[in-house]
């Protein structure tokens, strides 16, 4: 599973490209192998052979630390994910919980990525992107709270059951807006992406970064992006359940890849919003709205059940 | 199995607990709290209670700690502070602390010692479900004190902010 997270998100990486050349009105990479298939394989290898700079005024220890922080977390959050009714790697009772414990060691790694190159850029890059993580992902834990009622159970595997009968995008649509919102900031993916906004800090956090530790931090990076894709879709869209003329994993397949070319779409459409204005959507809209989402569904489960 | 895993979490513990005290470096100290905190986590879970394991690697690992660091890198602490701190960690200075800490052990001891009915590691789990009905049921006047203090931190917050504001409009 783990090889295999790891080379969606290479092709990803090469996705993501071709989507946006074909909505931004231009071609995109095309040239190595069938349509630019091949372009993540060329890059991968030209990542490996390049010269691995480590800064010599920063500090050594946590420089290298960082990037094995970013890809390690989101690569074990993916042990909760089930792809099936019956497969799966780990159920716990605790699996959305496992997934928000990572996400938030992730931050780790940003922060250390940013702490250690000793480079004001990369500082305030990191010192962006704690404080977004740590803001959004308040909301994803209070958003996910909604599902969590109507389930009864922290299991990802119990939350598709659940939704045999209407998917929960539905009844937790305000869940569904604040989790894809939190979801944006916490994977830092372009509208969000203030950490590492080029025009304002280089490239933010990992601007010290050069050959395959910056590989790693791309690699963690599309990681989360099919992290959170999965999630939406388990949570939201009823996971692998869909007409039985496919498999379930195939289903499951499908609407993770409509919802990472939405998360792309989202990439393309919108321009990055100021970094202030961000915190105060954030704590002005989204904390409200998520507690109220909380309180409402919380009585009409009482109301449901009495 | 299980009790080797506990025997070996609670030595990482232990040796990144006493790393996180002595490290001059305070980045450094920092991360060696996260390894501590993230094995009194795998110590919860093998006490069978996952939720308390999992809430421990978010809010204290995954919250607490990274507002510590952030913290540090607003101080931006250099090689400077490291040598500052070096003057500072005399080795005479660990002579009272370290009396009066094996002190509290040495009472630890002494009660642990003659607590009846000790648990067993055995694996059962105790899921989220019997935690919150615990917590809203026996212990609901500890949560809304709990409450209540949340909130009195918040108000504080909000006084520090608007106080600044406020002076920076008048000028």
């Amino acid at each position: 599973m783990a090889v295999g997270a790891l080379v969606g998100a290479l092709f990803l990486v090469w996705w993501e490209r071709r989507v946006l050349g074909w909505l931004q009105d231009r071609l995109g990479p095309n040239r190595v192998g069938w349509f630019g298939v091949l372009q993540a394989l060329a890059d991968a290898i030209k990542l490996l052979t390049k010269d691995d700079w480590i800064p010599p005024f920063g500090d050594r220890v946590l420089f290298v630390l960082a990037p094995i922080v970013v890809a390690g977390a989101m690569l074990m959050a993916f042990v909760v994910i089930p792809l099936d009714a019956h497969l799966f790697i780990a159920d716990t009772n605790i699996a959305l919980l496992w997934f928000l414990a990572m996400s938030s060691l992730a931050v780790y790694g940003v922060l250390l990525g940013g702490l250690a190159s000793n480079n004001k850029y990369a500082l305030l890059g990191g010192l962006r992107a704690a404080a977004q993580m740590v803001t959004y992902e308040v909301f994803m834990g209070l958003s996910l709270l909604g599902v969590v009622m109507l389930t009864g159970s922290f299991s990802l595997r119990e939350v598709v059951a659940a939704q045999e009968d209407m998917w929960f995008c539905i009844p937790q649509c305000v869940g569904l807006v604040i989790f894809v919102i939190a979801g944006l900031a916490e994977t830092h993916r372009l509208p969000f992406d203030l950490p590492e906004a080029e025009h304002e800090l280089t490239a933010g956090f990992h601007t010290e970064y050069s050959g395959m530790k910056f590989g790693l931090i791309m690699a963690g990076e599309y990681l989360a992006l099919i992290l959170v894709s999965a999630l939406i879709v388990l949570l939201f869209f009823g996971g692998w359940l869909g007409p039985g003329f496919l498999p379930g994993f195939v289903w499951f397949g499908i609407k993770v890849v409509l919802v990472i070319n939405f998360f792309i779409l989202l990439r393309a459409a919108i321009p990055r919003p100021r970094y202030d204005q961000l915190m105060s959507l954030g704590w002005k809209i989204l904390l409200p709205l998520s507690l109220l989402n909380i309180l409402v569904t919380g009585a009409v489960v009482l109301w449901m059940a009495t | 199995m299980l009790y080797g895993l506990f025997i070996a979490s609670c030595g990482i513990a232990i040796g990144s607990a006493l790393m996180a005290i002595t490290r001059l470096n305070a980045s450094h100290a920092l991360i060696y709290l996260v390894i501590t905190l993230l094995s009194l986590a795998v110590i919860f879970f093998l006490l069978g209670a996952p939720f308390a394991a999992a809430l421990q690697i978010v809010i204290y690992a995954g919250a607490i700690v990274v507002l510590f660091l952030f913290v540090v890198m607003m101080l931006n602490l250099g090689r400077r502070s490291v040598e500052r701190e070096r003057q500072w960690l005399l080795p005479g200075i660990w002579v009272i602390p370290s009396i009066l800490a094996g002190a509290l052990f040495v009472i630890l001891g002494i009660a642990l010692i003659g607590v009846e009915n000790q648990a067993v590691i055995d694996g059962e789990m105790i899921g989220p479900r019997r935690v919150g009905a615990a917590l809203v049921g026996p212990y609901v006047l500890a949560v809304e004190l709990a409450g209540v203090l949340l909130l009195a931190g918040l108000v504080g917050a909000y006084h520090l902010g608007r106080r600044y504001l406020d002076e920076r409009r008048e000028r």
